[in-house]
């Protein structure tokens, strides 16, 4: 029964989940399996967000993949390099000195060339919306709650700089309101000044506020470390990013021997992660409530393993399966292995447990104004 | 010695870029399981006192502290904030600028976490703490769609999760309405008696916390800190309650520092306050009830005339409800209300700078006025309808002659770098003579400099300017939205006198407000609002005792009767008019 009670699921699990989706849909131009990919993604999003302000952001992030497709599309007509046979478009072409043979500013637009545009946008735009949904689902805050201990302080510090976004917006409209009772309504850069400074003020003065009441509720506490012990641990530390930095050139340069390259990654990741180990056991901090790692977790993660496995194996044996046919232009397959693939990625939708709803308790009437306090 | 709570020895404080020391040679110790009330003026140095408590002064703000402060016996000296949190507890005026999490529970568990208190602990200690505060249907709203009397528990339950065993709350009451503060101050006093915690509170509200503190402890101007019993202390005090001026006044001792003390003493004064009402006739009647029904026995034509206002913000809230509203001259004008009440709502509509989603509001412009003085007779609607005009459709700076407005936050008017400059400012985008601005200011808060920024001054100098900055383009009507926030009793009182002031010489000041003994003084009609409905409105007396809740000290202790304040009861028995 317990696995079945609402609760929400493992942040990790969610990004693992949307970077495998991210990575199947790299593979293919293919416009069913894209627009597959994105109606499995918007129906996971659909079924599983929560009730937070992120997770309306959903929709902000399809409208930048339309954003996208547009701008491509565009972009082609402008200065894309046009190919093809089925004439769409007669433009006049400017002709350009040799050196800029990769551009071609106007000239007749076709079909194939247009299309071949499209779908890339696409392609990008459901990638995004891959991004979006973990956006989505994945509590961002909770997500830095999972960080090791070593690196909570950071975890914490972008978890405040996040909220003094909406805070900064609440002042900035604020002033613009008070700026109105003097008579003052320029707009546009001349009105910078006068509603930068008590913006700002006002921010500065939170952001104290808030980093006393931080300060004198523990955050930043950590037991007495010996010397030697410290020095350890930065040595640790430092040599796994050293080892990190080398590795990740040997696996990009070819020529280097292959001992510099994945073991020595290897070697760094791990030395990097014990530095980390070590750093943090100094640190008292606890977790009210942590995130459980269960099934659910292992599931969402498997289903997007799944998705990305099925299509990048499909892209090694059989390429054409996933591109769409433009040199002749011809209706995009429908290949079972694929299609199959992505309807797995669905599966979180149905399998994880549903997020929490919190009671509504919004008044129906009475204003919002909020309690602003100062000095 | 490490047995006291709190204790500080030849502490004095001067802060980073000040000229002599805010705290001077303070000795101070607050034993376990009391809760001392600190008070002082403005600009005293009580936040710096509450700040040397929990080591913030010197680690956090700078400047050189002397001496030793010792909390259960560890030094300041060599513990930092976050090395004390386990043994003290701070909450701020503004609960909401010290939430790091977004929900109750997280926040409630912060302090725990950063101290490495294992799970079950924490979980144990959040739903005690839930239950303590009366706040466990709260568990997962999100912090900032509390009101703010919840925010300001969840704040004292996010530092109590720790244990600590001293707690120190700067003005904890402040932003609250007479209901929210009510709340916080249960819960405080119910910490103190069934937890012994040790509580030191900061407050500029005196009576709501008077007659649960057993020890009061003054921070006078010059740094120099006494303590001694509430009653002891009061007696000289120069921050009283209006039940300790009356006890003053009238030689009570011991000196009442509730309303039923004072009650019980005051048997004798109620029975000379009553002679006074029989002896006079109605018509010569000295007492306060006249000159706060002035505005309504003869309303001298409408300056401002509001019918059906309502207010929409976004997200299907309605905050104002279809309220109408007269303004009349010469008259000071209290709106009250709950937070959220829809207040500052209606302010900004009145203003016409606000959102206005239905309803009209006509203002009487000061040329019509001038120019016929005689058709805004008693009753009339302030000259025919063609001679009003609506404030919204005017530009900003046309607005602001007709209908003034001080927001909450008075300071996000002021943008420039010094009083001079923004004076000036002042006169021009109104279109004044130069140096209006300036002689208003000097009229209402004598002794600012010209070159002072406005940062450094004091909250009361503050609207003070922004008072003059809004005054200089002459408005018939002045909107005042909570100006007595953060305001000592003096200053209060310098507000008071200065909106009176203002009132006399014909305009219509509106001045929204939690503070009942501030609406006892100074105005001459009430305004309630609820849920955006106006529940009552009526000449002061008669509205804000009418309810226990909001009538004014004095009125509880003289009551029946039309006597709101201590200068009403002086001038009732002195025969001299209020």
């Amino acid at each position: 029964m317990r696995s079945t009670l609402p609760r929400a699921v493992h942040p990790a699990a969610w990004w693992g989940w949307a970077i495998g989706m991210a990575v199947a849909v790299s593979t293919t131009t293919n416009p069913v399996l894209l627009l597959l990919a994105l109606c499995v993604v918007a129906l996971v999003v659909a079924a599983r967000r929560g009730t937070s302000p992120w997770a309306r952001a959903f929709r902000l992030y399809l409208w930048l993949g339309l954003a996208i497709v547009v701008a491509r599309v565009v972009l082609h007509v402008l200065v894309g390099l046009k190919f093809g046979e089925i004439v769409v478009l007669r433009l006049p072409e400017v002709t350009l000195p040799s050196w800029a043979a990769g551009i071609q500013v106007g000239g007749t637009v076709y079909l194939e060339g247009l299309l071949a545009a499209a779908l890339a946008g696409l392609r990008l735009a459901v990638m995004i919306a891959c991004i979006g949904a973990a956006n989505a689902l994945a509590n961002p805050k909770r997500l830095l709650r999972a960080l090791p201990g070593a690196l909570h302080e950071i975890g914490s510090a972008v978890v405040v700089s996040v909220s003094v976004a909406p805070q900064l917006a609440e002042s900035v409209q604020r002033v613009l309101r008070a700026r109105q009772l003097r008579g003052d309504t320029t707009r546009g850069l001349r009105a910078v000044p006068t509603v930068a400074l008590p913006v700002l003020e006002d921010t500065l003065e939170r952001s104290l506020l808030l980093a006393a009441a931080m300060d004198s509720r523990g955050y930043g506490r950590t037991d007495h470390v010996p010397g030697g012990h410290r020095l350890v641990t930065g040595a640790v530390t430092l040599g796994g990013l050293l080892a990190s930095a080398v590795g990740i050139y040997g696996v990009l340069d070819a020529t280097t021997p292959a001992a510099m390259g994945t073991p020595t990654l290897l070697a760094g990741l791990a030395l990097s992660g014990l530095g980390l180990w070590l750093g943090g056991r100094h640190v008292p901090r606890t977790t009210y409530r942590p995130d459980p790692w269960r099934g659910a977790e292992w599931l969402t993660v498997g289903c997007g393993v799944v998705a990305a496995a099925t299509l990048v194996t499909v892209s090694r044996t059989t390429p054409e399966l996933l591109v769409m046919p433009l040199t002749p232009l011809a209706v995009p397959p429908l290949p079972m292995a694929p299609v199959v693939g992505l309807l797995v990625g669905a599966l979180p939708a149905y399998l994880t447990p549903a997020p929490p709803r919190p009671a509504a308790r919004a008044a129906h009437r009475g204003a919002r104004d909020r309690v602003v306090v100062r000095g | 010695m490490a047995d006291h709570a709190v204790s500080l020895e030849r502490v004095s404080v001067t802060l980073p870029g000040a000229d002599g020391p805010v705290l001077r040679e303070v000795d101070l110790t607050v034993e376990e399981g009391e809760l001392a009330l600190v008070v002082g003026r403005t600009g005293s140095g009580k936040s710096t006192l509450l700040g040397a408590m929990c080591a913030r002064v010197p680690h956090f703000t700078g400047g050189v502290l002397t001496g030793h402060v010792l909390l259960h016996g560890r030094d300041t000296r060599d513990h930092r904030p976050r090395d004390l949190a386990d043994v003290v507890g701070v909450v701020g005026q503004d609960p909401a600028a010290g939430f790091v999490t977004d929900t109750v529970e997280e926040e409630l568990a912060y302090g725990m976490e950063q101290l490495g208190l294992p799970g079950t602990t924490m979980r144990k200690r959040v739903e005690e703490t839930l239950d303590l505060l009366g706040i466990a249907e709260l568990r997962d709203a999100p912090l900032r769609d509390l009101s703010g009397g919840q925010q300001q528990r969840v704040a004292i339950g996010s530092v109590l999760t720790a244990h600590p065993r001293v707690l120190l709350l700067d003005e904890p009451t402040s932003a609250l309405d007479p209901t929210g503060a009510e709340e916080v101050l249960a819960t405080i006093t119910r910490l103190v008696h069934d937890l012994a915690v040790t509580v030191v509170v900061a407050e500029h509200r005196v009576e709501r916390v008077l007659h649960y503190a057993d020890r009061v402890v003054h921070v006078a101007r010059d740094g120099s800190v006494r303590s001694g019993t509430p009653a002891g202390l009061m007696v000289e005090s120069d921050i009283t309650s209006p039940v300790v001026e009356l006890g003053r006044y009238a030689g009570w001792s011991p000196l009442p520092l509730s309303v039923r003390d004072a009650r019980r003493a005051a048997r004798d004064l109620r029975a000379d306050l009553v002679g006074t009402l029989e002896r006079s006739s109605p018509a010569d009647r000295p007492a306060a009830g006249q000159r706060r029904r002035r505005g309504h026995v003869a309303p001298q034509g409408r300056l401002l005339s509001a019918r059906g206002v309502v207010v929409r913000h976004p997200g299907d809230v309605v905050a104002v409800a279809g309220v109408d509203l007269d303004l009349f001259p010469s008259e000071v004008t209290a709106v009250m209300g709950r937070n959220g009440s829809g207040k500052s709502s209606l302010l900004w509509a009145l203003q016409g700078s606000g959102t206005l989603s239905g309803g009209t509001v006509q203002v009487v412009p000061p040329a019509t006025r001038a120019s016929t003085p005689g058709t805004a007779g008693s009753g009339g609607a302030g000259g025919t309808a063609s001679d009003t005009v609506e404030p919204r459709v005017l530009a900003a700076g046309e607005r602001r002659a007709l209908v003034g407005l001080v927001p909450q936050s008075a300071a996000d008017l002021l943008y420039l770098d010094t009083v001079g400059a923004e004076c000036h400012q002042a006169d021009s985008e109104s279109g004044r003579l130069p140096g209006t601005c300036a002689d208003l200011l000097g009229e209402m808060a004598p002794g600012i400099v010209a070159d002072q920024h406005p940062r450094d001054l004091s909250e009361g100098q503050k609207l003070a300017l922004v008072l003059a900055v809004q005054l200089t383009a002459d408005p018939p009507v002045l909107l005042l939205d909570e100006p007595t926030r953060g305001l000592d009793p003096t200053a209060k009182a310098a507000l008071s006198r200065l909106l009176r002031g203002l009132a006399a010489r014909g305009r219509s000041i509106v001045v929204s407000t939690h503070d009942v003994e501030f609406v006892a003084q100074c105005s001459d009609r009430v305004v309630v609002l609820a849920a955006g409905e106006v529940v009552a409105d009526g000449p002061t007396a008669d509205v804000i005792t009418s309810s226990p809740a909001f009538a004014p000290q004095v009125s509880k202790v003289t009551g029946p009767g039309p006597w709101l304040t201590v200068a009403d009861v002086r001038a009732a028995l002195e025969g001299v008019p209020a």
